[in-house]
């Protein structure tokens, strides 16, 4: 089996981000659970570095949280994505496609072009 | 922006102490019970879907670790623990704590205070506009004393020739005279300067006008006074309406038009004046056409550009050009560029005394920082169980240094700071009570004296933090735990902390050994023979005016007489300028025959005075061969001199001086009498050569009464006073004590002899906390093996050797190498003292007698200890 990645800092800051924009307010534990949904269980992280990420996020005041029930009635903590934080995402986002578009021209350069 | 965000929530969390160590614990319980129940849906037995749901979440310690870091300054938070643990390890030892903490004071003390001392005369730059560019004229032979520079006439010249200066200012310093506005009167000096003087320095008044260039138009056009500061708030009460107000200056009228700033105090440090008035309306304004004296001190800014070697080429041209214009009066010895603000040439002096007892401080402090580190060592080495606990429990070795450079840093800086207080307290008493010889200078704790506080502290608590920092380092956790605490450390044949303390002992004996010197200069300064007695003499200096019908030789036997006559008067005389108070210059002498009396063809240039009757008796020096002065040398008489043994042999050699001749002053003159030297500006030179003449036969309008008498100083001042207005009631008249008019000149040997007497009684101190604290440290930590040799039989003189021995052979070592290092450093102290002289005996045995019995002192209490040992005790409780 393949190794799973070792997610860094920043990505899984846009992922919280990203998954924020997607489903609205979740606790940290759905987020969690999202975030390894969609990166296949290929990005399981170990999933309580995520809470010092959404400090770090809420301190930068991209998303703000609030105590209030989860579905199975326990006292849990939500958050959500700040004004601030949509604008952050989108930089992001944007970065990241440049990012992605580069990487992916040069993945399809033949030898004949470069010379 | 975020990041921003990011900063404030993390300094507002920080200093709020808000802590969400709940909150994410909450968290982390509703994360895993969550996970929990997914898995038991997921179809896995409760215990085991607990537990991986603990696995899946990770470690919880490292989270909680980066969530706090995330959440406040880590960085801060640790350093405030650490000081916070460093002060109560330090609270549980107070004494330890205080020895540290004053040890330190004194040394940062002491710097501050010298510190503040130099910035204030050397390195604060003179309140005028862009000071980088102002320079004063000077003459290019090295001089000591006054600044003066130019006639009015030689400095028009230079103004109108030169090529190089944007503007050139001058001034004279040495005017002044009784003032007097409604009914009060009082003495003043001020400076009187050229139309552009303020102009050039970029000065505005705080009220009305300054001098301004267009005041320049021609004597006596310009009747106008500027106050300084200071005498519009002493004698004005700072009134705002003193604009206009009609004065006196002796006996011409001016008009007050304006108050200088409160910051500017002219170019001179130590010479604050008090008024200033136009040059055009100087009282003696004779002497806006005299080539002959040179009463100016000339300023100048230099065009953007041109260098000062440039310009002084420039000015020696002109002065050459100068002298054969005016071969009579003009020299032609050519000009330099100085900084203004230290008296010309006493800047050099200056600066060498005073970075001299700079060096000497920071030896203090390295004294004082070498004594801490050995106190820290020590210290670390008792706590070398503890801090060995500490790195087998899984402290970071770097962790433990930490926190001893913290424990050392909070020392430091309670010490730096109680120093500082001292110091400033100190400056302000001194500032407070300062004597005139001096003058002013206003010695303040500023920002730069703060910061260099700062700096001193901190680098001297780096430096002797790191000495216990590197034993822990070094030391080895399991060796610390297995051996006892009595013999945890291999005892090497020498240790740092000899090291240290011997580098203390010889610190420590270089600065007694310097006081010594100091004191022995002070001592053999006081006893210098200087040609006359200004013991129990007082001196009146006084201008009489040439105005009325009386001469005014007749004027001055007239008021000599009076003199001569108070009651209780011994001996009185006058002379033209007493010496020691400044203002003496080379007069050309001429050989007789001589046609051409240009300045070339003179042969000496001694300087000359003119004196009564009597003068050399009131004053104290002996005349060698031939006749003083008398009263029948009148103007009619044959011209005679008195001159000084070295004028004699200087121009006559062996040969007899009596009966010689020699041309001064338009006249030819005999030498009718022989005197000893003396000495007229400092009291180091060499006796300069010297004639006296007979005030019938040279009148000078400057005149000191000398006299001696058995009466009180003040009542015999008030007395001489009295007597003396009553001739001249406008004439500004100063009565002192020769010595006190002498202090300016002994002061630099003053200053040295306290500040270096101060320091030595520092290091005194030093010594004896260094000493006294490793012999009882040695004592305390080798009781138990004391107790042994005592219960086993060892003599008294064993014990001792063993207890006290080490420091006393480091005393010895030490105290040697510091009077090595003082014969090695007698350059510097030549600096500060005058005849400084390490290898004079009397000062070697002063030396090391202080050191013996400090060492002595020292000693002797753990020495003691250590002979009351009780064995019986000891085994029991260890």
């Amino acid at each position: 089996m393949k190794q799973k990645t070792d997610v860094q800092q920043g990505t899984l800051a846009l992922m919280v981000l990203k998954t924020l924009d997607v489903l609205g307010p979740l606790h940290g534990y759905g987020v969690a659970r999202r975030i390894e949904q969609i990166s296949g269980d290929l990005l399981s992280v170990n999933q309580g570095t995520l809470y010092p990420v959404l400090l770090r996020l809420e301190q930068e005041g991209s998303v703000a949280s609030e105590w209030g029930p989860s579905e199975n009635n326990r006292r849990a903590r939500f958050y959500r994505l700040t004004p601030a934080g949509r604008k952050a995402l989108q930089e992001e986002k944007r970065d990241w496609e440049q990012t992605a578009a580069i990487v992916a021209r040069f993945f399809d350069v033949k030898a004949g072009e470069l010379s | 922006m975020k990041a921003l965000n990011r900063l404030i929530r993390r300094v507002v969390n920080f200093t709020t102490r808000r802590r969400g160590e709940e909150r994410l614990r909450e968290e982390i319980e509703s994360h895993i019970a969550a996970q929990t129940e997914e898995n038991i849906r997921a179809g896995i037995l409760p215990a085991e879907a607990a537990r991986q749901a603990r696995v899946k979440f990770g470690a919880t310690e490292p989270i909680r670790q980066d969530y706090r870091a995330e959440e406040g300054l880590p960085l801060l938070e640790d350093l405030m623990l650490d000081v916070r643990y460093a002060l109560r390890v330090l609270w549980k030892s107070p004494a330890f704590t205080l020895v540290g903490i004053f040890t330190l004071a004194l040394g940062i003390g002491a710097n501050v205070v010298v510190f503040g001392v130099v910035n204030a005369v050397l390195l604060r730059p003179l309140d005028v506009s862009d000071p980088h560019n102002l320079y004063q004229l000077r003459l290019k032979p090295w001089t000591s004393g006054k600044a003066l520079t130019t006639s009015y006439p030689a400095f028009e010249d230079y103004r109108q020739r030169n090529t190089t200066f944007s503007g050139l200012a001058g001034y004279n310093g040495f005017t002044g005279g009784r003032l007097r506005w409604g009914n009060a009167v009082k003495n003043v000096s001020g400076y009187s300067v050229t139309g552009n003087y303020f102009e050039l320095l970029g000065v505005q008044p705080q009220l009305g006008r300054l001098v301004q260039p267009t005041d320049d138009r021609g004597p006596n056009s310009a009747p106008y006074m500027v106050l300084s500061d200071s005498l519009w708030r002493t004698a004005f009460n700072a009134d705002p309406s003193v604009v206009g107000t009609p004065v006196r200056l002796g006996k011409y009228p001016f008009t007050v038009v304006g108050v200088a700033p409160a910051r500017f105090h002219g170019t001179e440090r130590f010479q604050w004046p008090d008024y200033w008035t136009p040059v055009v309306n100087n009282f003696d304004a004779k002497y806006l056409q005299d080539r002959k004296g040179r009463p100016l001190t000339v300023l100048g800014r230099l065009k953007p550009g041109v260098t000062p070697e440039r310009t002084a080429e420039d000015l020696s041209a002109i002065a050459a050009q100068l002298a054969k214009e005016y071969p009579t009066t003009d020299t032609g010895v050519p000009l330099r560029l100085v900084r203004p603000g230290l008296q010309g040439d006493a800047r050099d002096v200056i600066r060498g005394f005073l970075y001299g007892v700079t060096g000497l401080t920071l030896l203090v402090l390295v004294a004082a920082c070498a004594n801490l580190a050995s106190l820290f060592a020590a210290r670390a080495a008792d706590r070398n169980r503890e801090l060995a606990l500490r790195v087998a429990l899984g402290a970071s070795r770097w962790r433990l240094v930490r926190q001893l450079m913290t424990e050392a840093i909070v020392v430091s800086m309670l010490g730096g700071a109680a120093g500082l207080v001292a110091a400033t307290l100190l400056l302000g008493a001194l500032n407070r009570g300062q004597s005139p010889p001096p003058g002013q200078v206003a010695v303040s704790v500023d920002t730069g004296v703060n910061l260099a506080a700062l700096l001193l502290t901190l680098v001297s608590g780096l430096l002797f933090g790191m000495i216990p920092a590197r034993q822990v380092w070094q030391s080895s956790p399991l060796q610390a735990i297995k051996s006892g605490p009595a013999d945890s450390t291999p005892r090497r044949r020498l240790s740092l902390r000899d090291l240290l303390l011997g580098a203390q002992i010889a610190i420590c004996t270089l600065l007694v050994t310097a006081s010594f010197v100091s004191v022995r200069g002070m001592v053999r300064m006081l006893h210098a023979p200087l040609g006359f007695q200004p013991q129990s003499a007082m001196i009146a200096e006084m201008a009489v005016s040439e105005e009325g019908d009386v001469p005014l030789e007749q004027k001055k036997k007239a008021m000599l007489e009076a003199v001569q006559s108070i009651p209780g008067v011994t001996a009185a005389g006058t002379v033209s300028k007493v010496p020691f108070t400044g203002g003496l210059r080379g007069i050309p002498v001429f050989p007789p025959g001589t046609t051409e009396f240009t300045l070339n063809h003179s042969v000496l240039e001694p300087y000359g005075l003119t004196i009564s009757p009597g003068y050399f008796e009131t004053a104290g020096t002996r005349l060698l061969s031939g006749r003083d002065v008398s009263w029948h040398d009148t103007a009619e008489a044959p011209h005679v001199a008195v001159v000084n043994a070295t004028f004699a042999r200087t121009m006559w050699g062996d040969a007899p001086a009596i009966g010689q001749r020699f041309i001064v002053f338009d006249h030819l003159r005999e030498v009718v009498g022989i005197v000893e030297d003396s000495k007229y500006n400092e009291i180091g030179e060499s006796p300069p050569p010297a004639f006296y003449l007979p005030f019938s036969q040279h009148e000078q309008a400057n005149t000191t009464f000398i006299v001696r008498s058995q009466r009180a100083q003040n009542e015999m001042a008030a007395a001489l006073e009295r007597t003396l207005s009553g001739f001249a009631p406008d004439a500004s008249i100063m009565v002192q004590s020769w010595r006190d008019a002498m202090a300016g000149a002994l002061f630099p040997s003053r200053a040295a002899a306290s500040g270096l007497g101060v320091m030595g009684l520092l290091a005194a101190m030093l010594a004896v906390t260094g000493i006294f604290g490793m012999a009882a440290y040695n004592v305390s930590r080798r009781m138990k093996e004391l107790g042994i040799r005592v219960a086993l039989g060892a003599r008294t003189k064993h014990v001792i050797s063993a207890a006290v021995g080490r420091p006393i052979v480091l005393l010895g070592v030490g105290s040697f190498a510091g009077l090595i290092l003082c014969v090695l450093a007698s350059r510097l102290l030549a600096q500060i003292v005058y005849q400084a002289n390490p290898r004079d005996p009397v000062v070697v045995l002063g030396a090391v007698l202080t050191m013996a019995l400090l060492g002595l002192a020292a000693s002797a209490i753990p020495a003691l200890r250590a002979l009351a040992v009780d064995p019986s005790k000891l085994m029991r409780t260890e």
